[in-house]
């Protein structure tokens, strides 16, 4: 289950009534897949070159991907070895290099469609705002404008297209690992696409990271000669397990290829996978090479929306323009190299800034410990000598010495604050000890004062020093060894659960390059019924919220101004579910309410609407060639609830703290599948309440109250939502692909 | 951070730190059992069920008091110990001089 494409429609900007809002590209959920650690040596830390990445200039952001889980999928999991039939056309070459003129007529329309845009938005603010209704008046206008945002966004994207073509053939010489990441998905189902994995042509070495850690199916895999690898002793239940991540994290510390192919547990691939795109690493400034995930057990119609031959496509290669074609987290290529410069860069930073913060508020900390203890001289005169190694160790930070050797100084001085404490104890002790056998004869009391024994008590944990609970505290800050995690260097990005789009930033933040190949060589599968799907697109929301949240893609000075609106545009389209809301209810209050948020739909309001509207939808379909898009547009706008819980719970997490809650977790597809209308309640809430405006309008007509253009506008408007959201009606409907024999039969 | 119960008992005084007993605390403590030991005299039970962590001021804090207590002429005895502490001694062989008894009753016994 990968991560299909989200909701792909990111459909540039309508805006106003018809095509209300944008798609949200798809996200993706990194749950569950979690690898674990197998035994093996856990340190094996591949040498790490810092080389230089490449120029910084040249990357632009693109956004990962993300993958479904898998959890829900035993139904249909156990598939067998044979990949069914495709039924669904994938574009299985890659489109020819785009030509001139392809790339001239783009430009045109995205130039027109942009003037046109912030016209019509410059008037809406300015001439048009009916300011009597500002309630909604202007949150129309604030939703037109984010649509507009969204639809720059898309043709500054679509400005740099980039069709790439075939690879040059790749160096015979390149390492290969293959990796199948897999938690709990049906064994054969992970079988089915190690199997295929061996039998990619290029030489590699195939392992499946089994998070895990299940007996039968490493017994299954060494049988044939297959790899197995779980988490190391490290990770212990004391340190974060990072899921996903954290399984890839583990796995890079014990193989040692030049290059990874990353595939979750259904993405089988086929054996020219690598033929096909290792040659682009032969500029030695790329770091990953995506490819398509394509979904063999959708129907044609797909009212999932599993399929995104949008984001698969145009979106990514828009951002590939820009250097900023994104890793989805499977059916990838990385270049270890590219990682572990990324994971020792981020170790490095991260124990600077622990060290700094924990400089910065030594001082504090100390001082009020002196109050604390004024009273008994000996933890003054401790105190006092911690300060000094603190001043001294300050200063050479200050200085920019190499921070493990000034905490390595710092600590040794702060174990002799220790020793001398605890040998002055031992002394006195030693002491009263001798006058007790002295008084009363007893020669234990002699014997006991032996040296030796009392040599532990100098230990960090029961020396004297530890009574000052701030200082310990303060001295671990200045420990360089992350005993928080299970290693030391995680080169895959642990802030997010859709780790693979944050790492790709990261990489694009330090020079190195992407590529989107777009061709499909690995098929998997997609959630079947609707909870699953449903779960699954809140995770890709989720995870890209919590990157924005965490780390800003416009505040990242490594990349390019291309780059990061890039990144920033597939972000910026998760917040569509806002838009949505408004975009519903503005015609629903006019119709029922006579509520109108505009001056008037004039022939100025459609002569500058119109227009725009015609031309991103001309843009739409240029970019598109031909590409399914009506699916993600649909999904873009019909699911706002889910869009908007996505922005709210990263929201809570990233700055409260809280859980990003899980909430409908379905376990399996049920064989007696019911029909869940509970899911979709606010969407059923939406289509009553548009129907019910058209019977009051309907009403109104027989009235003789309505007349003018106006009610017919928003009639249009409310038919062509009614259209988006029957979707979910069909969704809920959806009792997944029809078997393959029924099919065939 | 530390607190004293002192109470007495049919063949004692019961002096009971409850909390860590360490650099910041021991003075305090020894001052407590000085006291304990001048006006009582006799033997001073130090409870020690309620003590969750020794370190080496603490250590030398009780056999100071047991210096103190038996040049007036009477004694000092540790009763039930928990485990950090039980640990400590034993590894200081310091057990063999402070015999933990396992009650405060046994303790006040002898």
């Amino acid at each position: 289950m990968r991560r299909p494409e989200p909701a792909p429609g990111r459909r540039r900007g309508t805006y106003v009534s018809p095509g209300a809002t944008t798609g949200a590209e798809a996200l993706d959920d990194r749950p569950r897949t979690s690898v674990d650690g197998t035994p093996w040596s856990p340190a094996r830390a591949p040498e790490v070159q810092l080389r230089r990445g490449t120029d910084p200039m040249s990357t632009r952001a693109t956004r990962p991907r993300r993958r479904a889980h898998a959890r829900g999928r035993t139904g249909r999991t156990g598939r067998p070895v044979a990949l069914p039939p495709r039924r669904v056309h994938a574009h299985r070459a890659p489109a020819p290099v785009t030509s001139w003129w392809r790339l001239a007529l783009i430009r045109v329309i995205v130039l027109l469609t942009a003037l046109l845009g912030l016209n019509y938005i410059v008037w809406r603010w300015l001439a048009s705002v009916n300011w009597d209704s500002w309630w909604i008046a202007v949150p129309l206008v604030l939703a037109e404008t984010f649509s507009l945002v969204d639809s720059l966004l898309f043709g500054l994207g679509a400005w740099r297209l980039r069709e790439r073509g075939t690879a040059p053939p790749p160096d015979p010489e390149a390492t290969v690992d293959v990796l199948v990441t897999t938690y709990d998905e049906p064994l054969d189902l992970v079988m089915r696409t190690a199997r295929a994995a061996q039998r990619i042509r290029f030489p590699h070495a195939t392992w499946i990271l089994d998070d895990g850690d299940r007996p039968e199916l490493r017994a299954l895999a060494e049988a044939e000669g297959i790899g197995v690898v779980v988490r190391s002793s490290a990770w212990t239940a004391d340190v974060p397990r990072h899921a996903k991540a954290g399984n890839l994290n583990n796995a890079l510390m014990v193989t040692e290829g030049e290059f990874l192919l990353i595939l979750d547990a259904d993405q089988v691939p086929e054996p020219e996978i690598l033929e096909r795109t290792l040659g682009w690493f032969r500029d030695e400034r790329v770091a990953l090479v995506q490819t398509p995930q394509w979904f063999e057990n959708t129907s044609e119609s797909d009212p999932l929306g599993s399929q995104a031959p949008l984001f698969y496509g145009p979106i990514q290669q828009s951002k590939d323009g820009w250097n900023a074609a994104f890793f989805c987290g499977s059916n990838a290529i990385l270049r270890r190299e590219a990682l572990m410069q990324l994971g020792v860069s981020r170790y490095v930073s991260e124990v600077t800034i622990a060290v700094h913060r924990a400089v910065r508020s030594s001082r504090r900390i100390l001082d009020r410990a002196l109050v604390a203890h004024r009273d008994e001289p000996r933890a003054v005169r401790a105190l006092e000598e911690v300060s000094a190694a603190l001043e001294e160790l300050r200063g050479q930070v200050a200085e920019g010495e190499a921070l493990a050797d000034v905490t390595w100084a710092f600590q040794r001085r702060i174990d002799s604050v220790r020793r001398t404490l605890s040998d002055e104890d031992v002394a006195a002790m030693r002491a009263d000890l001798a006058e007790l056998a002295a008084m009363t004869d007893e020669p234990e009391a002699l014997a006991a004062a032996d040296e030796d024994a009392f040599a532990a008590l100098g230990d960090a944990d029961w020396s004297p020093l530890a009574a000052i609970e701030s200082v310990s505290l303060l001295v671990s800050a200045f420990d360089v060894g992350r005993e928080d995690e299970a290693q030391a260097i995680m080169p895959l990005a642990t802030i997010s659960v859709t780790e693979d789009m944050a790492t790709s930033m990261r990489l694009h933040g330090l020079g190195w390059r992407s590529v989107y190949h777009d061709e499909v060589l690995a098929v998997g599968l997609a959630p079947e019924d609707l909870p699953t799907m449903l779960t699954q697109r809140l995770r890709w929301a989720q995870g890209t919220m919590q990157v924005l949240f965490r780390e800003n893609p416009l505040l990242q000075r490594g990349m390019s101004w291309g780059q990061r609106l890039m990144y920033f545009s597939t972000m910026w389209s998760y917040l569509s579910g806002f838009a949505a809301v408004v975009y519903v209810a503005a015609p629903v209050l006019y119709l029922s309410f006579g509520v109108l948020p505009v001056e008037a739909f004039s022939l100025d309001f459609f002569a500058r609407l119109v227009p725009f509207l015609v031309l991103n939808q001309l843009l739409f379909l240029v970019v598109a060639a031909g590409r399914p898009t009506w699916r993600g547009q649909q999904y873009s706008l019909a699911l706002f609830p889910v869009w908007i819980r996505s922005v709210t719970t990263a929201f809570q997490n990233v700055y409260r703290g809280r859980s990003l809650g899980f909430a409908v977790t379905p376990k399996t597809r049920t064989t007696a599948h019911t029909r869940r209308w509970d899911l979709v309640r606010p969407q059923l809430v939406v289509m009553a309440a548009l129907v019910v405006s058209l019977i009051v309008v309907g009403v109104r007509y027989a009235a003789g109250q309505a007349e003018g253009v106006a009610p017919l506008v928003n009639i249009a408007w409310v038919l062509f939502d009614l259209a988006v959201f029957s979707i979910v009606v069909r969704a809920v409907s959806y009792s997944g692909p029809p078997e393959r024999g029924e099919e065939e039969a | 951070m530390i607190e004293f119960d002192v109470r007495q008992e049919e063949g004692g005084t019961v002096v009971a730190p409850r909390g860590r007993l360490t650099m910041v605390s021991a003075r305090s403590f020894r001052e407590t059992v000085t006291e304990v030991v001048e006006r009582d005299g006799g033997t001073v039970v130090v409870d020690m069920s309620g003590t969750t962590f020794v370190d080496s001021s603490g250590l030398g804090a009780l056999v100071a008091c047991l210096k103190t207590a038996r040049q007036a002429g009477g004694d000092l005895r540790i009763a039930a110990p928990t485990e950090q502490v039980t640990m400590v001694l034993g590894l200081t062989n310091l057990d063999r001089v402070l015999r933990p008894r396992d009650t405060v009753e046994e303790a006040l016994v002898g």
